[in-house]
């Protein structure tokens, strides 16, 4: 067993037990720090596989933005602040059986596919082949400009929402 | 001739000397650069935590000077280490937990507020080369921005962990504030970014032929009020104002656990000082004198640091305090839209083409420059009407009338 192996068992464990907390803690202000764990976790695997700008983009936005962002809305209700409150409803079953219909499939196509493993060291300069790629009609340049379509709606919309009448 | 050589080159000659040694004691190379990088990893930590004790007693003398009075003068040395003093007070104080805290997260915020704030120096260069810099990441600028996500992320904690009205007030206060703020720093970020064509903080001080101060001033402008708010100093420390929320998410804390808020603010302050010195003021260049003496590049960095500094504490002492409604709008409406259109600008100025490859950052430098000046001048424009048809407003004029 090499290092990285050690430190992947340790990220793995720090991920599954955040996402584990995530569900299991009755506290929602909890529940949503567990989040932000387990996110690191998964930023710490794309240290692991020299992945430095997906780790970096990993903690700006969903531990940044996404993570915070959901913290401020838990704080903003009250009920869901107050250690009495219980997060369980009477739905709980139905949201079991799509979980686990949910985990079987994703196992499905885990134990399914052959993962090819490349054995090519990461390019130096792969932050700016990321970026001509993104840009370039030959790679992901339709799918790019479609997001930005949707993120641009996204903001008129939530502007238009949010606007005095 | 040697021995000026080997003072002018003293840290790497250091290193190597070291290493040396332990080569020579019969420990193996990898062993030899273990020993190497954990004393580094000290160096770091001991000398951001020893900001701390610079850094106090400038603030405290530098202001009570702007304010006309002597300052700290009881400790020895006219008050030079009034730090010494703090640092044995905070020690012998009792450390309370409240009764109805959540005591888990109460002892973890302080925790996550020193770790980033320490972690930043891990990407800060103080000198040429790969020697004098924690590591020199390709995403270095990123990894800054990133790790001051975390500070928010504990000063939430610290907040709700307290169970304490204000606490949780202060902490809804850091997402707003700080989430505000962090939008303009980053698009400004970028326009340093496009023109240093590079995210490694060696890189971009490595490609700053002019300080991009000069260069784009809108920017190092808008960096600079940014990395106030996110470093929460005064004028806009609203998180914690003292006046309103009796220092907000702290005021649970005492003793050590203080001392750890109190020092990671003054790390932070520290690490700002030096980022905007490595991407605004030239990082560790100073007129070729890097290249004369290299032994001098921490002393140059840590200089522009300081005066960066002393910028944050003369608007501390002369700015007065904003409204929060005021200040959170003033980002949004003010500094992001004014990012984005400096951001386009510099985009756009990076693609003009220009013949001779030596005189490329001097000719788009001047271009940005006089871009800089015409999109301060249209701002200026803008808020001038803006300002007049605030005035001319009926609801104004109604208060206006009502006071006369």
């Amino acid at each position: 067993m090499n290092v990285s192996q050690v430190v992947f068992i340790i990220l793995s464990v720090a991920a599954l037990a955040g996402a584990a907390g995530v569900v299991l803690s009755r506290n929602l202000f909890k529940a949503a720090l567990f989040l932000v764990l387990s996110l690191v976790g998964v930023a710490g695997f794309y240290v692991l596989l020299e992945a430095e700008l997906l780790a970096m983009i990993q903690i700006l936005v969903y531990v940044g933005a996404i993570a915070i962002l959901i913290i401020f809305a838990i704080m903003l209700s009250q009920r869901l602040m107050s250690p009495e409150y219980d997060p369980r409803n009477e739905q709980w079953l139905g949201g079991l059986l799509v979980a686990i219909a949910l985990f079987a499939a994703l196992l499905f196509v885990l134990l399914r596919v052959d993962w090819p493993v490349s054995e090519a060291s990461v390019p130096a300069e792969a932050i700016s082949q990321l970026g001509q790629a993104l840009v370039s009609p030959d790679y992901f340049l339709l799918p790019f400009e479609v997001a930005s379509v949707l993120l641009l709606v996204a903001l008129v919309g939530a502007v238009i929402i949010a606007r005095e009448r | 001739m040697d021995v000026i050589n080997f003072i002018l080159n003293l840290w790497v000659e250091i290193g190597d000397w070291f290493g040396g040694v332990l080569a020579g004691w019969g420990v193996p190379p990898w062993g030899v650069n273990l020993i190497a990088d954990i004393i580094g990893v000290l160096i770091l930590l001991v000398f951001g935590i020893m900001a701390v004790i610079v850094f106090t007693p400038m603030e405290r003398k530098v202001i009570a000077r702007m304010q006309d009075r002597p300052g700290p003068n009881r400790t020895p040395g006219y008050g030079a280490i009034q730090a010494v003093a703090d640092a044995i007070k905070m020690l012998t104080k009792e450390d309370v937990i409240p009764r109805n805290a959540d005591k888990i997260l109460h002892m973890l915020a302080p925790l996550l507020v020193a770790i980033p704030a320490l972690l930043i120096f891990a990407v800060l260069p103080w000198g040429p080369g790969s020697g004098l810099i924690g590591q020199d990441l390709n995403v270095g600028i990123l990894f800054v921005v990133a790790i001051s996500a975390i500070h928010v992320l504990a000063v939430i904690i610290a907040g709700w962990g307290s169970n304490n009205k204000y606490s949780l007030l202060s902490a809804f206060r850091v997402v707003n504030q700080l989430l505000a703020y962090e939008i303009p720093m980053v698009l400004s970020i970028l326009v340093v970014v496009i023109f240093a064509e590079t995210l490694s903080m060696q890189g971009i001080v490595e490609n700053q032929v002019i300080p991009y101060f000069v260069v784009m001033p809108v920017t190092a402008l808008i960096f600079l009020i940014c990395a106030l708010a996110e470093a929460n100093r005064s004028p806009v420390d609203l998180i914690e104002a003292d006046s309103e929320m009796v220092a907000g998410y702290i005021i649970e804390y005492s003793g050590m656990k203080f001392a750890m808020f109190f020092i990671a603010e003054y790390v932070n302050m520290f690490a700002v000082g030096i980022v905007f010195s490595t991407l605004f003021l030239g990082g560790w260049k100073f007129f070729g004198l890097e290249n004369l003496a290299p032994v001098l590049t921490p002393i140059i960095v840590f200089f522009k640091a300081a005066f960066v500094i002393f910028l944050m504490l003369w608007f501390r002492a002369t700015f007065p305090r904003i409204r929060f409604d005021h200040l959170v709008g003033f980002a949004w409406k003010f500094l992001v839209p004014l990012s984005l259109i400096n951001l386009m600008l510099g985009a756009v100025v990076v693609k003009i083409p220009v013949d001779d490859p030596m005189m490329v950052p001097w000719v788009h430098g001047a271009i940005m420059l006089v871009a800089n000046i015409a999109l301060v001048i249209v701002t200026m424009i803008i808020l001038n009407r803006t300002a007049k048809r605030v005035e001319g407003a009926p609801a104004l004029k109604r208060i206006v009338a009502a006071e006369r």
